[in-house]
């Protein structure tokens, strides 16, 4: 153990803390602003610029104006959080500048919280304390739960209502290690942050006795330890939507500022690196991670520390590190938000990547349409150069390592590694056959690792908290979590990070909300254009790389796209078979003909011109084009279809054999009519009608011309009196 | 150089590492059907016809030969039912496309009846051939892909053709299609008098 190396990194965290006192000296209200790319749409700039202003004219200098990244709720911004000095902490959504003013005055200025503007309208009740129990699932420690059900079931038999105390489920999501694991469940008391841990009934009454009822600290059950979850309820509130979540991989995003050094420093961030390096044992980094079970988090879900391992043997002095930020799948943002949010998470990993392997330079690709993201790597690349962090003689370790940014050529193919490659060396980005793999042969020809954003995201909190820590939050065959991107019909749209081997049923229908309008939730599709559908009866499938791939679709990097009962599962193939048929580079027969070929078939059958042998024709140019594509695009493009003939074929029929769209989604394949003895003749479709195409006098029934319909739809949803027919 | 032995369609064959199965085959007399391959470039992998079933331990997997490099003991099979199939329905796809030279040969030889000529030019079916040996034989780099997905095609844009094509025309034998000629000779058009006389006239 190298002291000195410790010692640099103390001086660099003591000087951070004194220049992050600066800004936000302790006793000052905070008013957090997201800053990122999908806040900044959502108008998140002029509502800083308003606070701003606010603060200004109260001549206030203990008010801060902090800006954060996101944190993943994507329908409900702008966010804005106030934290006011030894009270919880407050978010509001969808602020507007009116909102800022309301917020200011009555909140900052005044202590009253705006209970319309709360996100999610999640105000507690005026409950004097509030228990965050640790619901301990993941860690297998189910103790916790059953101590949590008897914890209320005391609490009711005392009496104890919730005037005194309001209980809540959350997942602190570490724990349950070391030498604390299954003695007990936790759970963090507020105000005071007192985190307990209670082993049996009698403790349960101690702490109600005399915590609750007598105001005073039980100490013996109180431990030291600080749940890595326990930062991110603090700065940011407990909001039902986050408390079926654990924030590893996001653990900063949302909460600290994301250009600055001195609050990663702040959050622990570099202590592994530090670590690391004092240490100087590659070959115990490599070690550790492959303990930790993780596996990238980028599409494929191969174990990083194998890949490390097989870069790390190769001979040969130059090898390279790459972060993958290409994220080409629509509706994709996890890795836009966490380089937004946290981009020194991502740099630190990829440097003890760097020193893991052996090697001296890394690269990150990024989307060129993520300006915001590549200006926040810039920013962090600059700072950590400057603090000795990158560069030579890191630390004072002797270990030397930089790190510059390549921007993607913008195909979804380029996110493939070795068309990565292909492009950074300034190549056409099209894929190549491997082996060789780039831990091998990979840019200009020396080892290489490329990883995924989250991937190294994850790494520098696996070696602070320990493999077996991360261990225990997956599930037997993957540690950790994973991040998803939940769109479509759902009504809490955004990123959502659990435990591998949460059910689907759980992101979807808790933590998400369920499908809006009261719509039946119908099937997910997962992976993104390269995943399949998961019907709603496989909605307790625990997601895990290995569940998704028996079940015909795959992790990938995350995207989950829910439908409901609207939803026609032809047409969704074909969206993404089209999606696929755009972005094949075009070099490989069956990637380039089939795909064509598959869009041909998906196309005449939703126009209601499907022919008998075409389900058979699509199994048979899916299975080709998995099993013969040269790369991972062609092999996964036809799991839509694929999928959704698994578990959709009587849709598939009904095209073909009834024309007719049993989601009636499909415009050929559905017609209007209105029914004489319901309409009123109020003339609402008559006027809406863009066609023109509704004929009949007012108060007389009302008759649409078939021929001239466009079949858009639109006099079936003006009409109030139920009149027009849609079949 | 290390001689490794494997068996390739019952047969015990003998082949040198860092050759690939495709090589060891030819070089056994097992012949397996290929379209974008060409000795004197790097293996491409892209008309997938060359696919075999290797098998390691027990497990089986299939491979594009041209790319494979050879390992000792491994079990490969350049003919079973499943890549008859496959190769039959790779041949098809292509066939709707183009219907030329070595594709009619396939087509017989696979039963296919595709002789649908679509037009009267011969379509490129983007074996590469061209655009691999301008770069990788000639260090050229003018001949080059364009578009992807179903766009994907073949160019020689006339400007870089004209500042920098040395006009070898080695290029123009090489294309199994024969689409490179006419290609060739739009970009040609641009050329100036000293280019020399228009190839083949
Ligand atoms: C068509 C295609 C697109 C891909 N796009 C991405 C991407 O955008 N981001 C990513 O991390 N991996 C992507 N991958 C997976 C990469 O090839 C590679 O497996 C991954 O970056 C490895 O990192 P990991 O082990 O951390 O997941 C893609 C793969 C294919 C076949
Ligand atoms: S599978 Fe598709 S994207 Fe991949 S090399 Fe073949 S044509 Fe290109
Ligand atoms: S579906 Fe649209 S075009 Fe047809 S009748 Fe109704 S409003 Fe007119
Ligand atoms: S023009 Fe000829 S040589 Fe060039 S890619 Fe097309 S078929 Fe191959």
């Amino acid at each position: 153990m190298n002291k000195k190396i410790l010692k640099r990194f103390d001086s660099l965290r003591l000087e951070g803390e004194k220049a992050r006192s600066n800004v936000i000296r302790p006793g000052s209200t905070i008013i957090q602003v997201g800053s990122a790319t999908c806040e900044n749409a959502a108008g998140a700039r002029e509502i800083r610029e308003e606070f701003r202003k606010h603060i200004a004219s109260s001549g206030r200098a203990d008010i801060v104006l902090h800006d954060v990244g996101c944190t993943g709720r994507c329908s409900l911004e702008p966010i804005v959080g106030i934290l006011r000095p030894g009270e919880r902490p407050v978010k509001y959504q969808q602020v507007s500048r009116e909102g800022v003013h309301r917020i200011f005055t009555d909140h900052v200025l005044h202590g009253q919280p705006v209970a319309e503007l709360i996100l999610d309208g999640t105000q507690k009740s005026g409950s004097r304390y509030e228990i965050l129990f640790c619901r301990g699932e993941r860690c297998g420690n189910l103790a916790a739960r059953g101590l949590q059900a008897r914890l209320r079931e005391r609490l009711e038999q005392r009496g104890v209502g919730a005037d005194v105390v309001a209980v809540q489920g959350v997942n602190f999501a570490d724990m349950c290690v070391g030498e604390s694991k299954f003695q007990g469940g936790h759970f963090l008391v507020r105000p005071g942050n007192h985190l307990y841990r209670v082993a049996s009934d009698a403790d349960l009454e101690r702490f109600i006795d005399e915590h609750l009822l007598a105001d005073r600290p039980v100490q013996e059950l109180i431990v030291q330890e600080q749940p890595i979850g326990q930062n991110f309820f603090e700065l940011y509130g407990d909001i039902s939507f986050f408390n079926r979540q654990s924030r590893i991989a996001l653990r900063n995003s949302g909460i600290i500022d994301p250009t600055s050094l001195p609050e990663y420093l702040n959050a622990g961030g570099f202590h592994s690196l530090a670590r690391v390096l004092a240490a100087g044992d590659p070959d115990g980094v490599i070690a550790e991670l492959s303990a930790s079970k993780l596996r990238g988090r980028g599409g494929g879900g191969f174990p990083t520390g194998s890949k490390w391992q097989m870069a790390r043997k190769e001979p040969g002095g130059e090898k390279y590190i790459i972060c993958n930020a290409d994220e080409g799948d629509p509706g994709a943002f996890m890795d836009r938000s966490m380089l937004e949010g946290d981009p020194f998470s991502v740099v630190e990993g990829m440097i003890i990547g760097g020193f893991a392997i052996g090697a001296s330079r890394g690269f990150f690709y990024v989307r060129a349409e993520y300006p915001l993201a590549i200006e926040r790597i810039e920013n962090a690349l600059a700072a950590c150069r400057k603090h000795g962090l990158l560069g030579e003689d890191i630390l004072g370790s002797g270990f030397s390592f930089d790190l510059e940014i390549r921007l993607g050529a913008g195909a979804f193919v380029c996110g493939e590694e070795t068309a990565l490659i292909h492009s950074i060396e300034g190549e056409r980005g099209q894929p190549r056959i491997r082996p060789p793999y780039p831990s091998q042969s990979g840019l200009w020809g020396k080892p290489t690792v490329i990883n995924n954003v989250e991937t190294f995201a994850n790494v520098p909190v696996i070696l602070e908290h320990g493999a077996e820590w991360f261990r225990h939050i997956g599930s037997d065959k993957s540690g950790g979590t994973k991040v998803f991107a939940l769109a479509g019909k759902v009504n809490h749209t955004g990123l959502v990070e659990v435990p591998i081997g949460t059910t689907l049923r759980e992101i979807i229908m808790e933590i998400g909300g369920g499908c809006p309008k009261g719509k039946r939730f119908k099937a997910v599709q997962t992976g993104g254009p390269a995943g399949g559908c998961i019907p709603a009866t496989h909605a307790d499938l625990a997601v895990d790389y290995d569940t998704l791939t028996a079940m015909g679709t795959i992790m990938g990097s995350g995207g989950m796209i829910v439908m409901d009962e609207d939803d026609c599962m032809v047409d969704i193939a074909k969206f993404f078979m089209k999606f696929s048929a755009d972005e094949s580079c075009g070099k490989c027969t069956p990637c380039r003909e089939g795909s064509k070929r598959m869009l041909e078939i998906l196309e005449r059958i939703t126009a209601g011109e499907g022919r008998e042998d075409d389900i058979a024709k699509l199994e048979r140019l899916g299975l080709l084009m998995k099993r013969t594509s040269l790369c991972g695009l062609g092999r996964a493009a036809a799991n839509p279809v694929l999928s959704t003939l698994r578990h959709y074929r009587e849709e598939y029929a009904a095209h073909i054999t009834e024309h007719r769209c049993p989601a009636k989604r499909c415009a050929a394949l559905v017609r209007y009519s209105i029914l004489a003895d319901k309409c009123v003749g109020c003339t609402a479709c008559a006027r809406n009608c863009p066609a023109n195409c509704i004929a009949g006098a007012a108060k007389k029934p009302h008759a649409i011309d078939p021929e001239r319909c466009i079949k858009c739809g639109r006099c079936f949803r003006v009409c109030r009196f139920g009149a027009v027919e849609r079949n | 150089m290390e001689t490794i032995q494997l068996e390739i369609d019952g047969k015990k064959v003998e082949a040198e590492r860092g050759t690939t199965l495709l090589q060891a085959a030819r070089k056994a007399g097992i012949e397996i059907p290929t379209l974008c391959h060409d000795d004197r470039l790097a293996p491409f992998g892209a008309c997938r016809l060359c696919l075999v079933e290797i098998d390691r331990g027990g497990r089986k997997r299939l491979v594009a030969s041209c790319a494979y490099e050879v390992e000792d003991g491994l079990v490969v099979k350049t003919v079973t039912e499943k890549i008859v199939k496959i190769r039959r329905m790779i041949v098809e796809l292509l066939l709707a496309e183009a219907t030329t030279g070595p594709l009619e040969v396939l087509a017989e030889k696979y039963g296919l009846k595709g002789s649908r000529f679509k037009g009267d030019e011969p379509a490129c079916f983007l074996c590469g051939l061209c655009v691999r040996y301008c770069a990788e034989v000639k260090k050229k780099d003018i001949t080059c892909f364009i578009g992807r997905g179903i766009g994907r095609e073949v160019a020689f844009p006339s400007d870089l053709a004209r500042s920098a094509c040395p006009l070898c025309r080695e290029c123009l034998p090489l294309c199994p299609s024969g689409a490179w000629y006419s290609l060739y000779l739009k970009g040609y058009e641009g050329m100036p008098e000293e280019a020399g006389p228009r190839p083949g006239a």
